[in-house]
């Protein structure tokens, strides 16, 4: 019996061991302290060497085409061929997902919206991007350089991919008239009573604060991203009132699309990419920007502190905003290219004009996702903004 | 005919009484507690040190938090998580219905498991049994991805189940009943097996003498057939219990806006990037089960998995 | 002792059961045959084209080979640590031994998600830190852990019919440990030990929760190369001809657990 007393002990040794790991090592970036913060110190890439054979990438579906989804929609092929990277690539569902999968350190290169870019600048999971490595740059339209969401203090750490707004989806022979405005979605006796979807991540606060900016002035709401604790309480009891009118919350392409087709959803917001495939399967749906303005991205291609494969990451953010495929990209997924010299490659020769790519007034509109912090992003000082994890805890509430 | 020369003649190895190996044999035979060390060490090496340990840190990060902004890690013991737990009633009210749910779909499998199963241990010929079994297996090849989307084809809107229930809009549509639908349907087999298993190992002679002295069928399947099979039903409900307890791929594929555990859980190690919290929530079920597995020990179901 | 029409009620309750759980699955099959990208339904038209895209897939296909590799694995891991601790469970007695079926239990009765994120935060804390990247391997420790209670119970209930005597009877005649094992013991655990390695392979070639967190980027067992698909409108329904493939493939190893184990009355689970 003695030596089964000593198995136990072994045993129980081994537990404590193993926890007493995971209490020790170090807090890696550790407590930032809320004001002057500071992303930590990254060197960039000094000089580009031979590519690796290979790149891991995070995108959003669409981005990263090579043939499979459609035979004519691919600009990978060609990169893969003039590289030798091969290129393999984890489609992130919403920018949370994005976060997080970046953390693991296993990719090289991810397509951040503005409210995943911050994040993963201050977390340190980005490296600044030495732009004078990546010749296509300088064709980048300069409304897009260096912005507040991809770069601090000067240094830029992200190539623009392209930007565009969210928009409204809606079944042509359910909702009737057109829908000009996102009130049919808000509206607690909507006729289409679990018909409604939404995008499901907390980010889609903002959507309801956007609203909120025309439908209740009084709120003084200027950015849907700083939202004190009486702005925020609004926007979370409208969510909480449109909660009830909700089907279902998308965050993938497949079942928005067949939702929509099979008239499960009938309205709600979307991208023109998942507009146009639903429109090219036969189903009736159309697709407006409404007049209170709206939500949307302006992606920026990052690079990973840890990337394995740093040489073909330049390579592909080159890749990715040369004239052909910005333009290519733009015109499948239904934004507007970052690159000027785009728009004269697209198939549509209209598109840019269509997306409004270098109509900054229209941006002016649409507001680009982004990261809530404590520090309101409209210059208040006298009062402290929600932090995007009060979003996200707030959002679990909303969806009960 | 000594023992020696009987091993001489059948062994295949060495066989000389004395070599190596038997003298091994021998010692171990003699020293039991290290043939029981040696059979126990490895697995438990492997359950207690790597899966509890697990659990353990588990647990611990369970009482850290994040740093909001940077999404690091503060490795400051602190019992914040547990209290926005009880405090918010959204957690509570996301764990009652998950519960409610388990529960529910164990249910509706053991009433559809039982006469399946009865009808496969007592009335099928040997044959048409071996046959039954292989289809109620089979379809757990069937990867449970592409079920659950089977089922969200058939709730759509006009389709397939709401043309069964007479039109449009006449299905339940996604939601919670699908939910609990869907889920019953998947863990089905592993429902089935238990109690078929069960039932088999229940002999036909006890039902015989019961019809002997005087029970009929009601009453023989009340009073014997029933009390025997307690123990499979349970051994199968820990099966459906815990797997729609944790299950946060089926609500999103047919659960419309539900919102169960697993989906908080899963939601804060991805959307919040927030893994104490999750940790936090996540000891929810595992109290429950292990709650729930305390007490179906004595019942002897933990050996009919 | 059942009246008939008892029998016809039960004959009843099967059809219907089993019409329940081949529905969906007529389904997936017919909609591996649907033009339509999205599952409409009713299929506006047939097509073939998806399973010449799935023939061609070599996405699939090396998904496949993963899961295979990642299942044998897991079962071979199990079936050893599984029938260890089967033979001390059932051969001796120690302290803890009431608290070790419980023991193994866990990782099969807590929730997926809680082991998934359990087994990925041991990682992140211990082993990452010593320089390990994820891969098969750690997918494997996962699956292998709860896939050893299936082996344990196969074996220990065949364990406990058996009895000592024939261990003791090989004894007398002269056998050593190692004898005995080789020729009287692991012939009559035979079944059980393929019955319970086949579960265990079924268990783990389906698993998506656990997986979905101890998998790293590089590694895609075939239900996270479905889970990745189904978003991507051209190749969802390809993953329903690989369903539907798996499905009609599995026919045949069941049917052999079934003729292989049905040497004595349930043994163990088929």
């Amino acid at each position: 019996m003695k030596r089964i007393r000593m198995l136990t002990a072994v045993a129980a040794t081994g537990l404590l061991g193993l926890a007493g790991l995971a209490g020790c090592g170090d807090g890696g970036g550790g407590t930032t302290p809320g004001g002057g913060l500071k992303p930590p110190q990254i060197d960039k890439l000094a000089a580009l060497g031979a590519g690796e054979g290979q790149v891991n990438l995070i995108a959003w579906g669409g981005y990263v085409e090579n043939g499979s989804t459609d035979p004519k929609v691919d600009w990978v092929t060609s990169f893969e061929k003039a590289t030798g990277c091969q290129v393999s690539v984890k489609i992130g569902a919403t920018s949370d997902e994005m976060v997080t999968l970046m953390k693991t350190g296993e990719y090289d290169a991810v397509s951040a919206s503005g409210d995943a870019s911050l994040r993963l600048i201050y977390g340190g999971d980005v490296a600044p991007v030495n732009t004078d490595l990546i010749p296509n740059y300088k064709d980048v339209f300069d409304g897009l350089k260096n912005k507040t969401w991809n770069s601090v203090d000067g240094a830029s750490y992200g190539v623009p991919h392209g930007r565009g707004a969210n928009l409204l989806m809606y079944r042509t022979d359910v909702v009737t008239p057109a829908p000009t405005s996102w009130s049919v979605v808000f509206d607690p006796n909507s006729p289409h009573k679990g018909k409604v979807t939404a995008y499901d991540s907390p980010i889609y606060i903002a959507d309801a604060a956007v609203y909120l900016m025309t439908h209740k002035p009084e709120l003084n709401i200027k950015n849907p991203y700083a939202l004190d604790d009486t702005q925020f309480q609004a926007a979370i009891d409208l969510l909480k009132q449109q909660n009830a009118v909700i089907g279902e919350y998308w965050s993938d392409y497949t079942k928005e699309i067949q939702a929509f087709k099979s008239g499960d959803s009938v309205v709600g917001t979307t991208w023109q990419v998942i507009t146009n495939l639903a429109q090219a399967d036969k189903a009736p749906v159309a697709a407006i920007l409404p007049s209170e303005g709206s939500t949307g991205w302006s992606d920026t291609w990052m690079i990973s502190s840890k990337a394995k494969h740093p040489n073909c990451a330049y390579l592909w953010m080159n890749h990715i905003i040369s004239p052909e495929a910005n333009a290519a990209v733009a015109e499948w997924f239904g934004e507007a290219p970052s690159n000027k010299l785009s728009c004269a490659k697209t198939a549509d020769k209209n598109h840019c004009t269509t997306f409004h790519a270098e109509d900054e007034a229209y941006f002016s509109k649409v507001w680009y996702w982004t990261t809530p912090i404590e520090q309101c992003l409209d210059g208040r000082t006298d009062v402290k903004c929600k932090d995007y994890s009060t979003w996200t805890s707030a959002w679990t509430t909303i969806k009960g | 005919m000594s023992a020696a020369s009987t091993v001489d003649r059948s062994a295949g190895g060495a066989t000389a009484a004395g070599g190596p190996v038997r003298r091994l044999a021998s010692w171990l035979h003699r020293h039991g507690w290290v043939r029981l060390t040696a059979l126990l060490s490895a697995p438990m090496a492997w359950l207690v040190v790597a899966y509890l340990g697990s659990l353990t840190v588990l647990l611990i990060s369970s009482l850290w938090t994040v740093n909001s902004f940077t999404g690091q890690l503060v490795r400051e013991p602190t019992l914040d998580n547990f209290r926005t737990i009880f405090a918010e009633p959204v957690y509570r009210n996301v764990a009652v219905r998950s519960v409610t749910v388990a529960i529910a779909v164990t249910i509706i499998d053991a009433l559809i498991a039982l006469p399946m199963a009865f009808f496969m241990a007592k009335v099928a010929s040997p044959r048409v049994r071996a046959g039954l079994v292989i289809a109620i297996l089979t379809p757990l090849w069937a990867s449970y991805l592409v079920k659950a989307y089977s089922w969200r084809v058939m709730l759509a809107n006009g389709g397939p189940v709401d043309w069964l229930l007479g039109g449009a809009g006449n299905g339940p549509g996604y939601g919670l009943t699908a939910t609990i639908l869907v889920l019953a349907y998947l863990w089905l087999p592993y429902m089935i097996l238990p109690i078929y298993a069960g039932l088999d190992r229940l002999p036909n002679s006890l039902m015989e003498a019961s019809a002997d002295l005087g029970g009929r069928g009601g009453r023989t399947f009340r009073s014997i057939v029933l009390p025997m099979i307690v123990p499979s039903v349970i051994a199968g409900s820990i099966f459906t219990f815990s797997l729609s307890l944790g299950d946060y791929i089926t609500v999103q594929i047919v659960g419309g806006k539900t919102q169960l555990i697993g989906n908080v859980v899963y939601a804060n190690i991805g959307a919040a990037n927030n893994l104490p919290f999750a940790a936090a929530l996540a000891t929810i079920p595992v109290f429950i089960m292990i709650g729930y597995l305390v007490a179906v020990r004595r019942s002897g179901a933990l050996d009919q998995l | 002792m059942l009246s008939p029409a008892a029998r016809w009620l039960l004959r009843g309750a099967m059809a219907l059961g089993l019409a329940f759980i081949y529905l969906p699955l007529v389904i997936v099959l017919l909609n591996s045959f649907n033009a339509d990208r999205t599952f409409a339904w009713p299929p506006p038209s047939w097509t073939t084209e998806w399973w010449a895209l799935a023939w061609e897939s070599q996405g699939a296909r090396d998904a496949l080979w993963t899961s295979v590799k990642a299942g044998l694995g897991a079962t071979a891991i199990a079936l050893v640590l599984g029938t260890m601790v089967s033979f001390a469970v059932a051969r001796f007695r120690f302290f803890g031994r009431d608290s070790i079926s419980l023991l193994i239990v866990l990782p099969i009765a807590l929730p997926g998600i809680v082991t998934g994120i359990a087994l990925d935060s041991a990682y992140q804390t211990a082993i990452r830190p010593m320089g390990f990247e994820k891969g098969l391997f750690w997918v494997i420790v996962g699956h292998a852990t709860f896939c050893v209670v299936v082996v344990y119970n196969n074996v220990l209930a065949r364990l406990r019919r058996l009895g000592g005597n024939f261990e003791e009877a090989s004894a007398d005649l002269g056998a050593d440990t190692f004898q005995t094992f080789r020729f009287v013991t692991f012939p009559l655990i035979r079944s059980a030990l393929f019955a319970g390695g086949l579960l265990a392979f079924a268990l783990s070639f389906d698993e998506i929760i656990v997986t979905t967190f101890t998998a790293g980027p590089g590694v895609q067992t075939l239900p996270i190369w479905i889970f990745n698909n189904l978003f991507r409108p051209n190749q969802a329904p390809v993953i329903n001809v690989v369903a539907a493939v798996l499905i009609v493939a599995s026919i045949v190893p069941i049917y052999l657990a079934q003729r292989i184990s049905s040497d004595s009355a349930a043994g163990g689970r088929l």
